[in-house]
């Protein structure tokens, strides 16, 4: 199982839930399965968030495997200067 | 000079400093950058900018500016066609593309003194001011919002009329000027406030500054009748350039070449457009090429600076030093439209300490400035200057040494970084111990003298970046790569290609090639060349290796399992009977064309991997109490770069971030009428450090090797500009024993300090 934190800037989607244990093979199956729980959900990270997966970010997330007992974040798409 | 404390591998050519390859041509001014390219028939471009901060735009009429003799083409905003909203990919918060276009041509409405009201396009640059002059525009003034709390205000007026705040659980009855709130959090911030032995809590403000490139932004634009269009300009993101001025016109990216020029400096400020879509229209109304240069001034009024910042931070911590709790709310000014660098701010004022509890608040504000641009780690400057000023106040009321509480609440490897993710080989902790032991943090200070120590961090990113490899016939080889060199990336490109290759750095060429000839690429910035596009540069010499190696084992009729790339030579497996030398790249190019013909690898990717980067500085100035003048008297940047491809060029990174570093928190600021005019938009009245008011910048590089790179390299171009804020600031109050929380800290502001505190 992977563990999901959820962002906060979406917990108004989420109910309030913060994290959330998903077993699921790859990010498309994560973002199905959150959106099937939060709808909207998809729509929302994929328009600001970067996908990380034990710490690694990955801006653009589609064809990742999701590893079982990994931790997974979302956060921000950065740039920079 | 640097020291480095190494984790990272064996090299035979990275880690050393041979000379950069474009050095000649930049120190004999053989250098082509952005304004000095030219083409026959070319006119001159002017701008027609806003005498207004903000202003309803009731009619402009050109009439008289047409008959000017000369004139060619004018354009104004109803020339632009309307851009549809969407966000700009790889900006910091970064903005809307709507935004962009009107910001390029004010339409409707004027929301900052400078903005582009008309451009005209004349045989020469007296007829185009003359024509500028006679374009008769009606303005109907709007009130004017200068700062933070103005534009927050219940009843302010607004600069959108349609712009609601984003992030609330809602969407809210009103408008804004508010674009979007964040919130970040962990723990029980009430229980860890309480359980606190000592708060700090302290407002701090940082001024709206500007990047300072010495280059002004310059532009050559060629619109073809087959409709082509070719633009020659001074970018960090030549496919950026690009894509922002198709779609600003509305044009197919296929239609459009961008040639990036050399590059006088950019730290973020050139990664947006703000002449390539003008000079591509008043080409394409005149059927001549036109070239448009900003002067100083308009580069001042005109093109992004950095957030101003008002940020109220409080922490908590027990008297042992370990921290409690850490809140801050932290408002950044976006300029005329959304999209300020608070995002980042918000997620990484707490990156560097690991603390139970904590809150951050974020708000981006708009008000009738510049629209902000990206300046090296958007963001963080602002928002680290308020926590390491508070860290140094609590040490001092701890009676702690300022290195010793900071390495008590220090993140580690495995720490649960504030904005998400566990931290993996980071370099805090050695950055902290190096400065502990630093001989300049041992040396006695005299009179009027005062020590900072500050912490630095940024995020550094990955994002797409395309290499090719081409092999000469004699064994040396052309780097082709789409990013325009800023800080000595060409040299960090051979050194990796030559390392890969196994022949000499200066066998390598490398080329910065147009949107035609380079894969896509994104913008040179958020630290990631270095890092991203020497990824793929690595993968195109490998390609290359796999080939030579398939050749050499087709030359000596083996199977390519049984043959490997050791030390620069394609070398038969222990066992294997061949009877020949290994074979050089050098002795396979030779035979290309007998063995499959010309040698090209390549690579493009989506980097993974950017490990964040922390520093420290250590600042010791000397504070003149009778005029409240600053000298810096020893400054030192450590830092962990991961590894060093070429360690003058991070050490050059370092003392280019800690220079302006130290302008922003000595003398930089716009100084703004209340009308909203900037009052000093030239270098004589904004005043940027100068090497001689500067000592020598000593500079440590710490090497945690990145495991996301396969040479260990992490981004290093944008943490140093982070910690110089708060490292002057801490060491002027040390000196003075003051504790001032607002920057500049200039002499009139320092002496006023002086003189209140006296009574």
């Amino acid at each position: 199982m992977a563990r999901v934190f959820l962002p906060q800037q979406l917990h108004r989607l989420t109910g309030g839930a913060a994290q959330l244990d998903v077993v699921v093979d790859d990010y498309r199956g994560l973002m199905a399965d959150l959106d099937r729980r939060f709808p909207g959900f998809r729509h929302a990270i994929e328009q600001d968030f970067a996908l990380v997966i034990d710490g690694d970010i990955i801006n653009d997330p589609l064809l990742e495997a999701i590893p079982a007992d990994s931790e997974i974040h979302f956060l921000h798409r950065l740039g920079g200067g | 000079m640097s020291e480095a404390i190494s984790e990272a591998g064996a090299f035979r050519q990275i880690g050393t400093r041979p000379i950069r390859p474009d050095g000649l041509d930049k120190v004999t001014g053989r250098a082509n950058f952005g304004a000095d390219f030219s083409l026959p028939g070319m006119l001159h471009g002017r701008f027609l900018r806003s005498p207004h901060a903000h202003a309803r735009i009731r009619s402009i009429d050109i009439t008289a500016a047409l008959a000017v003799p000369g004139v060619k083409a004018i354009v104004t905003g109803k020339d632009f066609p309307d851009v549809a909203p969407g966000d700009i990919e790889g900006g910091e918060g970064g903005g809307d593309y709507h935004d962009m276009a009107v910001n390029v041509m004010a339409r409707d409405k004027v929301l900052y003194h400078g903005h582009a009201v008309a451009a005209v396009a004349a045989t020469s640059t007296r007829a185009a001011e003359e024509a500028v002059r006679l374009i008769e525009v009606e303005y109907e003034p709007l009130p004017v919002l200068l700062d933070i709390d103005s534009a927050m205000a219940p009843d302010a007026p607004l600069l959108h009329d349609h712009l609601y705040t984003e992030g609330l659980p809602e969407k809210p009855a009103r408008p804004s000027n508010v674009a979007q709130v964040m919130e970040s959090t962990r723990g029980d911030i009430e229980a860890g406030f309480a359980e606190a032995d000592v708060i700090i809590e302290r407002t701090y403000l940082t001024p709206t500054v500007h990047q300072g490139y010495i280059e002004p932004h310059a532009c050559l634009a060629r619109w073809g009748q087959d409709e082509q269009s070719t633009v020659w300009c001074s970018t960090q993101g030549s496919f950026d350039v690009r894509s922002m001025t198709a779609r600003v016109l509305d044009m197919s990216i296929s239609r459009l070449k961008v040639i990036p020029t050399e590059i006088g400096g950019g730290f973020g400020g050139k990664t947006t457009v703000y002449l390539e879509p003008v000079a591509i229209l008043l080409s394409r109304k005149s059927g001549r090429p036109v070239k448009l240069v900003m002067t100083r001034e308009e580069v001042f009024r005109a093109s992004g600076p950095a957030s101003a910042s008002k940020i109220k931070l409080k922490i908590g911590a027990k008297k042992d030093g370990r921290l409690t709790a850490m809140s801050a709310w932290l408002a950044y000014e976006a300029g005329a439209f959304k999209g300020s660098p608070m995002v980042p701010g918000v997620m990484c004022v707490f990156a560097p300490y690991d603390v139970p509890a904590f809150k951050a608040v974020g708000y981006d504000v708009l008000v009738n400035k510049p629209k902000v641009a990206a300046y090296r780690a958007p963001g963080a400057p602002q928002a680290l200057f308020a926590t390491e000023s508070a860290m140094d106040e609590l040490a001092r009321v701890l009676n702690m040494d300022p290195i010793e509480l900071r390495l008590k609440n220090a993140v580690r490897d495995g720490s649960q970084a504030s904005y998400g993710p566990k931290f993996n080989a980071i370099g805090m902790e050695a950055c902290l111990q190096a400065a502990r032991e630093h001989p300049n943090y041992k040396r006695p200070l005299g009179p009027n003298q005062g020590r900072g120590v500050a912490v630095g961090f940024w995020f550094n990113v990955g994002m797409q970046s395309s290499a090719e490899i081409h092999i000469n016939e004699d064994g040396t080889a052309t780097v082709i790569e789409g990013n325009p060199d800023i800080g000595g990336s060409r040299a960090s490109m051979a050194l990796m290609a030559a390392e890969e290759l196994g022949i000499p750095y200066q066998d390598v060429r490398v080329l910065v090639a147009d949107t035609e000839a380079a894969g896509f690429t994104n913008v040179t910035g958020g630290s990631r060349v270095t890092f991203a596009t020497g990824m793929a540069v690595i993968e195109a010499a490998r390609d290359i290796i796999s080939q030579l190696k398939a050749r050499a084992a087709a030359l000596w009729n083996v199977d390519v399992e049984m043959v490997d790339w050791v030390d620069g030579k394609v070398v038969a497996r222990p066992g294997v009977n061949v009877e020949a030398d290994p074979l050089t790249l050098a002795d396979i190019a030779g035979q290309a064309a007998k063995t499959g013909g010309p040698l090209l690898g390549r690579a493009s990717l989506n980097a993974r991997g950017a490990g964040p980067s922390f520093s420290v500085n250590l600042c010791d100035v000397e504070v003149d109490p009778d005029t409240g003048k600053v000298d810096v008297i020893s400054y030192t940047a450590i830092q962990d770069a991961g590894k060093a491809i070429h360690p003058s060029y991070v050490e050059g990174q370092m003392q280019g971030g800690a220079v302006q570093g130290i302008g922003w928190a000595l003398n930089e600021e716009y100084i703004f009428s209340a009308e909203g005019i900037m009052e000093n938009a030239g270098f004589l009245d904004y005043r940027i450090p100068v090497a001689s008011d500067l000592p020598m910048i000593d500079t440590q590089i710490i090497e945690i090797a990145n495991p996301g790179h396969p040479y260990g390299v992490r981004g290093v171009g944008e943490t140093p500009i982070v910690a110089p804020l708060a490292a002057v600031a801490n060491a002027v109050n040390a000196a003075t024993g003051l504790q001032m929380t607002e920057l500049p800290m200039s002499p009139p502001r320092i002496l006023a300090a002086l003189e209140a505190a006296k009574g």
